[in-house]
């Protein structure tokens, strides 16, 4: 069976582009590079249908840029993407097109990627309506099925984003990603701005998609907590790098990658006890300079000589397990 | 033991000509020297705002209205404008959650931490730069000494946070409230403060009040808990028994929409309906709409009263053994 999302060797790098003057004053020596920041850095992953991934990993592991990259919002530098197999420059423009639509992204701030000036059944209506899904006399109709899909109200499609709540407006969100009819959503910290008691609905709402569409997700987030729950199987990034690959349970109960082990360690828990907190050392490295070898080794606890001069691959550690670290050797 | 703070039936209000807006009504805290106190609350339940009032920093349209703020049994509220600014900072400190909301960003940090021990002692120069050095390394900030004569967006998120940290340690104060210093950080660096500031609590007795929305970080820090919404107090007590026994709907609720509690990729349980606007409060107990044990009674406000070592302020309290 092909795959439903195939990721292989994706790079991703950012840099500013310089003008004339700046690449004359470059190429004589007078100003360095322009520095380049790598997001992603030769990063592998696969998706099977219905399957619900998780990624985690802190603030600049380019967690954000996968997303965006298998949503087809950014190019890749290196390497490719794979939907159900085919590259999208291999498909017909139709195709590609359809490829594309099949994928969908849910964004972490609802006001900001919303547009305040339209209303909700624009919102949700525009892009069906464009890809000839629905007709602009069925078009009510069709907003409205969406909106009450996502538990909204549907006497609520002529308001604007302002007039709805936090929680209202990701479902506003969720239901325009789901009125193209997507198989796949990409959730970017799509939890994240809410309030506690709102997440538990919103998630609710996605395990529920999920079971009457057949989706599949990649969900990203800081949250280990929220991924632990919604995923089947969970990619942990550091700086840009797939550190470690396993099912759910498999990485929450056998952590094998130091800095996994110290995400785990860091996360506060509900037990009562009072307990001392314990943390690692150290920040997160810049991407823009990011450390030789292994990016983890200035704050893991067990570097080693050979950490620092050579990268670790992902190797297998167990059932489907993979983990990047010398330790394993 | 006399409490070191005590907080009786605190009101703050929006007054404009159209009307007043309740933010917060009927808040009580009393906290003795040393404990640290987790109050909690989603967005809209007046936390911050507690924390502004017991500062005196609420601005015009908002103003404190009510209540006693008892600290080391003198009223703040009663105080002139100069005798409150030789407490605030100086006995009182408080971290927010943007630390560049504290730190002035054309300032290196020495200008900054020796004008706020200026402002509370006159000592000299030198004797202020070591004390704001030593506070650095107090937070774990190294090389402290080259690090002091740094601008803020020489540091990273987690250092900015320290320094703000280090910032109200300055005058070694009895109280620190800090409101949500941690939500705009990563796992790791959380843990980082997390475990500096609970040595910190420790080892020189300062009394917490940490701020949050996120039950998992007060649970293994503070000893006390206090949760709110709709801008007042629901339920109060050892965090203990709270968490082990929530008697509140909406606490219970809270705890049991966690997916800690609940089984992996299963349904959440969850509270239904939205936090209530300020503008908009529900009569009666503000949690009624939310409510699955509401009845007729919930219209009336329920008061805050002692029940089973807690206070709580519920008509309908959850019994001990009910499912989470």
């Amino acid at each position: 069976m092909t795959n439903r999302l195939e990721i292989r060797n994706v790079s991703k790098r950012f840099s500013r582009k310089s003008g004339v003057v700046e690449r004359g004053a470059e190429y004589i020596g007078l100003k360095a590079k322009n520095p380049v920041v790598r997001a992603l850095d030769d990063v592998s992953l696969s998706v099977s249908q219905g399957e619900v991934v998780g990624i985690v990993g802190e603030s600049g592991c380019g967690k954000s840029t996968l997303g965006r990259v298998v949503a087809g919002l950014l190019q890749a530098s290196e390497g490719s993407v794979l939907f159900r197999g085919k590259r999208l420059d291999e498909m017909t423009d139709k195709d590609a097109e359809d490829a594309r639509l099949q994928v969908q992204m849910i964004f972490q701030d609802p006001s900001s990627s919303l547009n305040p000036r339209q209303r909700v059944r624009e919102i949700i209506g525009a892009a069906p309506l464009h890809h000839g899904l629905t007709t602009a006399w069925e078009l009510d109709g069709y907003v409205s099925q969406q909106m009450e899909r996502c538990g909204l109200d549907p006497s609520t499609s002529t308001r604007f984003p302002h007039q709805f709540s936090g929680g209202q407006r990701q479902r506003i969100g969720i239901a325009r990603a789901l009125a193209v009819q997507p198989d796949m959503l990409i959730c970017d910290e799509s939890v994240a701005a809410l309030d506690v008691s709102i997440q538990a609905q919103i998630l609710n709402l996605f395990l529920d998609l999920r079971e009457h569409l057949d989706l599949t997700y990649m969900f990203i987030s800081h949250d280990l907590s929220v991924v632990e729950h919604i995923s089947d199987r969970v990619v942990v990034m550091y700086l840009g790098r797939v550190v470690e690959e396993a099912p759910v349970g498999e990485l929450f109960s056998h952590p094998n990658h130091p800095y996994t082990r110290a995400l785990l360690q860091g996360r506060p828990s509900l037990d009562p006890v009072q307990r001392l907190f314990s943390a690692i050392e150290g920040e997160i490295p810049s991407p823009l300079s990011p450390p030789t070898g292994c990016h983890f080794h200035p704050r893991c606890p067990f570097a080693m000589e050979r950490c620092r001069t050579e990268r670790p691959e992902l190797r297998s550690v167990g059932a489907h397990h993979t983990s990047a670290c010398h330790l394993n050797d | 033991m006399t409490a070191l703070l005590e907080i009786k039936g605190l009101k703050t209000e929006v007054v404009t000509s159209d009307g007043r807006v309740t933010l917060i009504d009927d808040v009580n805290l009393t906290l003795a020297a040393g404990e640290v106190m987790g109050l909690v609350g989603e967005s809209g339940s007046g936390k911050s705002v507690t924390g502004l009032s017991i500062m005196g920093l609420v601005d015009n349209p908002a103003q404190v209205t009510g209540g006693q703020i008892l600290f080391k049994g003198q009223d703040l509220r009663k105080l002139s404008e100069r005798k409150i600014r030789s407490i605030r900072g100086n006995r009182v400190a408080m971290i927010f959650q943007d630390p560049m909301s504290t730190l002035n960003p054309v300032l290196r940090i020495d200008t900054q931490m020796m004008e706020a021990v200026h402002a509370h002692e006159a000592v000299s120069k030198q004797a202020a730069r070591e004390r704001a050095r030593d506070a650095l390394g107090m937070v774990g900030i190294p090389s402290p000494d080259e690090r002091l004569s740094a601008y803020p967006h020489q540091f990273s998120g987690g250092m900015r946070q320290r320094v703000a940290i280090a910032i109200a340690l300055l005058m070694s104060p009895d109280l620190i409230i800090a409101d949500e210093p941690t939500t705009a950080l990563d796992v790791t660096i959380q843990a980082q403060i997390l475990s500096i500031v609970q040595k910190l609590a420790r080892e020189k007795g300062t009394t917490l009040i940490w701020i949050t929305h996120d039950l998992s970080v007060v649970a293994g820090l503070a000893e006390k808990l206090s949760v709110m919404y709709g801008g007042r107090i629901v339920e109060q007590g050892l965090t203990a028994d709270l968490l082990r026994h929530p008697m509140h709907p909406y606490t219970n609720g809270l705890i049991a929409s966690l997916p800690a509690h609940n089984k992996r990729g299963s349904r959440l349980k969850q509270i239904n309906g939205t936090t209530p606007s300020v503008a908009s409060m529900p009569s009666g107990c503000a949690f009624h709409p939310r409510c699955s044990s509401a009845t007729q009674l919930c219209l009336s406000r329920p008061p805050l009263e002692p029940i089973d070592g807690r206070l709580l302020r519920c008509f309908h309290p959850v019994t001990a053994g009910a499912p989470l």
